[in-house]
């Protein structure tokens, strides 16, 4: 069983996010990126599957510029065996995205397609669903635990109310939350190893993909500071305070 | 004008409260608001949802397929419904975060997520980067404009309508692929966490399960609801369902208490809209501190039950 992996790469979690003072976006020169946080938990669901015998072949797959083959690298050591590169600079909207993966999907021929619930950086949370959408597909989002079985899969789902389990035909498309596993700490054999793992190049043109008209961003600013606050010394500071602002 | 179609959420024959705050974000847009109430028999939820003021009409789909409201079986019916809307909402709750994009990507929409404000019918703003940074969008008007409401962002739209309610029929083919196998709800009679005006939240400090009847404690004589944060979540202390922050609940109530959490950004896109934040923390250089209204260094197993003891 195949499993298509889509790995984004986005600033780094730890990263303080600055606005550009001229509204035009968030510095992101200069500042550390990794592998978007979602989609190294569904790298490591995937190997994990596959050392349980679940999977036999990991791809990689990323959309973006050149810089996202260090993402896929970082996935060729966390174990896939090969990766895809969709080689497009600029701004990718989920939409587009999601069209240039569901296509290299039903071109592989793969039967899961997982994906992180969403990238930290654009916090959109559509990609994996826009997938299972465009190609007709199951989805199960938001995983906290998956079973292959055969032609079909059983997810556990972290909902507002509490945990959903569903039963999805193959293939499928499954987007990791952050419970579902932890991924492992990359080792330098790994590393060394996915170095000289093969990846395919593709484009939108070479996938039949035309990206749409999309969401154009007009301004970006920065969220309304809260003002720090009073250091009280006691409990009954607290109350008192609470008290004065009508809390209690 | 604008005509905007409101998906609606319900659960056990009731309206969930993040109808009424989708609601808002729809009057904001103007126009005609209609709800769509998707289920096995949705008489009783249509109701409910014709009582909220600015709702021009509820529409019921009755349909056996709608009973575990599943995003497979209601995106097609959702797509067929959409025809003649200017605008289609869901509410951003994991039930209209994982159905929103799969009718959006149906109907060829790059779907904005998160609305949390409303400048004009093709104009809003939303977060990213967990809320350090806000973006205006603007979305094409054609073929329709479909997103997300963050829910701290608006409030809920007030009682007193009467909406007429119609039974609308679609033709869709609705696939069998996904099943229903379980859900397992927690059960409290605590205040919900997103609509509750006062929260007492816990961290991973709280050590284990046992510990966090520290929170309860508090959380019950103030009539709040409780919340947690992830590495609380994750050490097994409390469920997730009671996760605070980027990918958990942001909530936006009137009080909120932090105790023994540190204030990682995660955590804080979480509570951004609360007014009044308390954090209590025995590290002085706790970053929650940089955020917190008013901030008391102690160790929660004396400070706390004291607290409990003076409110
Ligand atoms: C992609 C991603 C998404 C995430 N999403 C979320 C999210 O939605 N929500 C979330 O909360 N986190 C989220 N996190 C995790 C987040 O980064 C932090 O790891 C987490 O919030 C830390 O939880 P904590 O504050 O309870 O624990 P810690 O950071 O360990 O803090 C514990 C605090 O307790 C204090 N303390 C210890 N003992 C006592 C005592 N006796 N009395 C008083 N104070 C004491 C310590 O001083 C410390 O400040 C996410 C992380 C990633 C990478
Ligand atoms: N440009 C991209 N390249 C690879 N994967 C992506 C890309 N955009 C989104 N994804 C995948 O879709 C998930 C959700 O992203 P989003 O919808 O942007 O929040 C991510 O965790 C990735 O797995």
């Amino acid at each position: 069983m195949k499993a298509l992996v889509s790995v984004k790469r986005a600033v780094d979690y730890n990263v303080r996010i600055q606005v550009k003072p001229d509204g035009s976006g968030v510095v992101t020169e200069g500042v550390k990126h990794s592998m978007n946080p979602f989609d190294e938990i569904a790298m490591e669901e995937a190997v994990r599957l596959k050392e349980k015998g679940k999977i036999t072949e990991i791809i990689a797959i990323t959309v973006g510029g050149a810089k996202n083959e260090e993402t896929l690298r970082s996935a060729l050591a966390f174990g896939a065996d090969r990766a895809i590169h969709i080689k497009e600079e600029g701004e990718i909207q989920p939409l587009t995205a999601a069209k240039a993966l569901a296509a290299a999907f039903k071109k592989e021929g793969a039967q899961v397609f997982f994906a992180g619930k969403q990238a930290i950086d654009d916090d959109a949370n559509q990609t994996g669903q826009m997938v299972a959408s465009l190609l007709d597909l199951p989805q199960a989002t938001f995983a906290s635990k998956v079973e292959l079985d055969g032609n079909k899969a059983t997810v556990t789902r972290e909902v507002d109310a509490g945990l959903e389990t569903l039963e999805v035909d193959l293939p499928a498309v499954i987007t990791a939350d952050l419970r579902l596993n932890e991924p492992r700490y990359l080792k330098l054999p790994d590393i060394m190893k996915a170095k000289k793992k093969p990846i395919d190049v593709q484009s939108f043109s070479s996938l039949g993909v035309t990206p749409g008209a999309g969401l154009k961003t007009t301004k970006t600013s920065a969220p309304p500071k809260r003002s720090k606050g009073i250091v009280v010394k006691t409990v009954d500071e607290l109350v008192a305070a609470l008290k004065g602002k009508g809390l209690l | 004008m604008s005509k905007v179609l409101v998906i609606a959420q319900h659960a056990d024959g009731k309206l969930s409260a993040a109808v009424s705050k989708t609601v808002s974000a729809a009057v904001a847009i103007g126009g005609e608001v209609v709800v769509a109430v998707f289920a096995v028999d949705g008489a009783a939820v249509a109701a409910e949802a014709a009582k909220i003021a600015g709702v021009t009409k509820v529409l019921t789909v009755n349909n056996a397929a709608n009973e575990h409201l599943l995003a497979a079986a209601l995106a097609p019916q959702i797509v067929e419904l959409a025809k003649g809307y200017s605008h289609v909402l869901f509410p951003g709750t994991t039930f209209g975060k994982d159905l929103a994009p799969r009718v959006a990507a149906k109907l060829d929409v790059q779907q904005v997520s998160d609305i949390m404000a409303v400048n004009s019918p093709t104009s809003f703003d939303r977060p990213i980067y967990a809320g350090n940074a806000i973006t205006t969008v603007e979305a094409p008007a054609s073929p329709l404009i479909l997103g997300t409401v963050r829910l701290a962002s608006f409030q809920a739209a007030a009682q007193g309508g009467s909406a007429a309610v119609e039974s609308a029929s679609v033709s869709a083919t609705i696939p069998t692929h996904t099943r229903f196998v379980n859900l397992e709800a927690q059960k409290s009679d605590r205040p919900e966490l997103q609509s509750a005006n006062r929260v007492v939240s816990g961290g991973r400090a709280l050590a284990s399960s046992e510990n966090f009847k520290i929170i309860y404690d508090l959380a019950d004589k103030l009539r709040a609801g409780v919340g947690a944060s992830r590495a609380a979540v994750d050490s097994g202390y409390v469920p997730n369902d009671m996760q605070v922050g980027q990918t958990g609940k942001i909530i936006a109530p009137e009080l909120y208490i932090a105790i023994g959490i540190s204030g990682a950004i995660q955590h804080l896109a979480g509570i951004k809209d609360a007014r009044t934040i308390v954090a209590i923390n025995k590290d002085a250089e706790a970053p929650i501190f940089e955020v917190a209204d008013f901030g008391l260094v102690g160790d929660l197993f004396q400070v706390v039950p004291e607290l409990t003891g003076k409110v």
